[in-house]
């Protein structure tokens, strides 16, 4: 398969959702101000017709090949499969770990392959100025990459806590010739920058493009987004029926904030889901524990609500109120989740877990330790619960047949270096910072 | 009383119906009553604010206001309990205006009860299009409770058509592009588009969103039935003031507001 029927297969899913108004079961739809409707509305018709455009596939797909590196590798990890056969106390041959990698794509996210789709079509609608919100920095590199590569003014939000949290990303981003605007309203964290985007928005939505960064917001930012990263999925399922001689994963594994990267790898394997085959496994944050009340797990023990244009689950209080998330990863700390995830938690498609704050860190050291790869802190939350998820499942393995499991390594952990050595009490700078010692268990 | 009654009895006196924002319960639950009355004296219909901790159609000042009532600990329930017990009636229609979650989460059946109970005639729901309000609409209407949509600028004439044949009691026309708060200067383009509203709706319409000097009310009331003042207003009113400091800067910013619109 060339990266351009990839393309074409990511773009021209099969399944119906969402039906027409952006509705996943009672999810989603579009809840924002009358003067977005418009804007959307164009946007709604320009993606429908963009997807099926041979020539809008044709530039995604070089794009996606020749600036972002992909296909990106479906890597199998032994050294981690042993170490979560290990600690999961059984043998070591049943369990089959393959990394998507994710991590490999220009800029170090899957956030690459949304954002490049979204300014092609940005460009098309003949938007001069692009918007984007993000929390780690992560949304915010790949927007103002991909406007540095079409030539594009670019304005970035993000809250002024996580203009501090992420310094070097800040940097990085004013590198690439963007705007960043802190944003000190609310929490001063990824909701508040959302809700300033969608401002300025409202307010240039003549000129302007809002890049938003995950599989939320209103319609049709959940579908668009999850077919730009459908690519993960189309990918890693090809590579993993030819490494593992036509078996399926039994699990696919992703973190889940906004809940893109996990959307991206899920959904090409929907009808192999619906027959019983593979099973998906979405992974939140829990923070400091689900029952400190600071996490980002609105699966888990949000409620239904509207926030930033789409109706999912959301942490809120008893008025509505949206709480306020914690997690030590910024791309994790977000009270809401992509109306689709919640419309799949209640159908039963995937089930969600959650990992803290300090399971997140260990998952990180055991990638770092036994696969040589820093993952982002994102990506070491769904690490960190495979070693639960084989415990969970131990009985499976009587048949014989190994656990294949296909995790989403969203993205590396290079920007994550300095806030885990702040999590740890380590001052980095001298050169001679105590070693980072892996626990391993 | 209904909505349309209070334009149709200010059109009977020949001018525009004056629409008044205040955030419920700013600056603070005791303060909060004296200042409505103070406000109903100019106003023919009061706008309540129900603050919301993710405001995204507005500016920087109802955005302050908002965040220092919930800071406070201030409820819908103590917003619409306040409503419920005012000293004296105001004498004028009260909408409620809120985001949507709020009421969503409240419950619509329980929201729209509680509205009707303490005397709030319509709900303005900033961020609910008319394609998510069925169920919604449905509920309100039982209890007699208007809906009133928003059209703006952006809006393709279709929309228009949509909006307006569903909103209840009065269209507010949304002035610019762009989010609440006030502004030295309204666009020039604001009297095509209200005509071009009124092509699709003799309900009354309504400009709000940046309105803030007499000059504005007076240009707004001849091309509209209804003028909206909120941000400005709620900057006359200054937390760290005494009561009779916030009446008198009320009533000064009011007074010349009305007089524009009488049109002397
Ligand atoms: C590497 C990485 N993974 C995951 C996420 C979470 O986003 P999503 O759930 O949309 O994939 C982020 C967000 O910043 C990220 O940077």
């Amino acid at each position: 398969m060339s990266t351009l029927d990839i393309v074409r297969a990511a773009l021209g899913r099969a399944e119906d959702t969402p039906d027409t108004s952006g509705h996943y079961g009672p999810y989603g739809g579009r809840y924002v101000p009358e003067t977005l409707m418009a804007a959307l509305d164009e946007l709604s018709a320009a993606y429908d017709a963009a997807r099926v455009d041979p020539k809008f596939q044709a530039e995604l797909a070089e794009y996606l090949s020749e600036y972002v590196g992909r296909p990106t590798a479906l890597t199998f990890a032994p050294r981690l499969s042993a170490r979560v056969a290990d600690q999961a106390d059984v043998n070591a041959e049943q369990i089959r770990i393959y990394l998507k990698r994710e991590d490999l794509c220009h800029t170090g996210a899957h956030k690459i392959n949304n954002t490049i789709g979204q300014l092609i079509l940005a460009k098309a609608l003949g938007k001069t100025r692009i918007i984007a919100e993000t929390g780690a920095g992560q949304h915010g590199v790949a927007t103002a990459t991909a406007a540095a590569f079409f030539g594009l003014e670019c304005c970035i939000y993000m809250g002024a806590e996580d203009v501090k949290r992420q310094s070097l990303n800040v940097f990085r981003m004013k590198m690439l010739g963007a705007e960043v605007i802190p944003v000190s309203a609310g929490s001063k964290t990824l909701k508040d920058a959302m809700n300033e985007a969608i401002r300025d928005w409202v307010t240039n939505v003549r000129t302007t493009h809002y890049v938003i960064g995950s599989v939320a917001g209103p319609h049709p930012y959940p579908m668009m987004v999850r077919d730009f990263q459908r690519v993960i999925g189309v990918e890693a399922k090809k590579q993993f029926l030819k490494k593992e001689d036509g078996a399926l994963p039994d699990y696919i594994v992703a973190c889940v904030g906004g809940g893109s990267n996990a959307m991206g790898i899920f959904h090409p394997f929907l009808s192999e889901v619906a027959e019983g085959k593979v099973k998906l496994v979405g992974v939140e944050a829990a923070g400091y524990g689900l029952e400190s009340g600071k996490h980002g797990a609105p699966l888990a023990l949000g409620e239904p609500g509207v926030l930033h244009g789409s109706l999912s689950y959301v942490l809120q209080d008893q008025f509505g109120q949206i709480a306020e998330a914690h997690s030590i990863s910024a791309g994790l700390d977000y009270p809401g989740v992509g109306p689709e995830h919640s419309f799949f938690k209640d159908e039963h498609i995937a089930v969600y877990g959650s990992v803290t704050d300090d399971e997140a860190l260990v998952g990180f050291r055991d990638m770092a330790e036994t696969e040589g790869i820093l993952a982002a802190l994102e990506s070491s939350h769904a690490i960190a619960y495979l070693r639960k998820l084989v415990a969970d499942k131990k009985e499976d393995l009587k048949s014989g047949e190994p656990m294949r499991i296909l995790l989403c390594l969203s993205g590396r952990g290079d920007k994550d270096v300095q806030a885990i050595a702040d999590h740890l009490g380590i001052e980095l700078g001298d050169g001679l910072a105590p070693g980072v010692k892996g626990s391993g268990s | 009383m209904r909505l349309s009654d209070a334009f149709s009895a200010a059109s009977d006196s020949g001018r525009a119906a004056l629409v008044l924002y205040i955030t419920g319960c700013y600056p603070d639950k005791e303060s909060f009553p004296g200042i409505l009355a103070t406000a109903a004296e100019y106003a023919d219909i009061i706008e309540i604010g129900i603050p919301f901790s993710d405001p995204l159609a507005d500016g920087p000042v109802i955005q302050k206001a908002s965040e220092h009532v919930l800071a406070a600990g201030i409820t819908t329930d103590d917003i619409l309990d306040a409503l419920g017990a005012l000293p004296t009636p105001l004498g004028k229609p009260m909408a409620a205006m809120g985001y949507w979650n709020t009421v969503f989460h409240y419950g619509m059946e329980a929201y729209a009860t509680r509205c009707a109970e303490v005397g709030i005639s319509g709900v303005i729901l900033p961020d609910l299009p008319p394609e998510e309000a069925d169920e919604w609409l449905e509920i309100a209407d039982a209890k007699g409770i208007d809906t009133v949509f928003l059209v703006a600028p952006t809006s393709s004439d279709e929309r228009l058509q949509l909006v307006a044949g569903k909103a209840r009691g009065f269209v507010y026309c949304v002035s610019v592009t762009g989010v609440t708060g006030a502004r030295t200067d309204l666009p020039p383009e604001l009297g095509e588009f209200v005509e071009r509203v009124r092509k699709f709706t003799d309900k009354p319409l309504a400009v709000g969103f940046g309105v803030s000097t007499p000059e504005h009310a007076t240009s707004v009331g001849q091309m509209a039935d209804g003028v909206v003042i909120g941000s400005a207003l709620l900057r006359a009113i200054d937390p760290a003031a005494t009561q009779e400091q916030r009446l008198a800067s009320v009533r000064k910013y009011l007074e010349p507001i009305r007089k524009a619109l009488k049109g002397d």
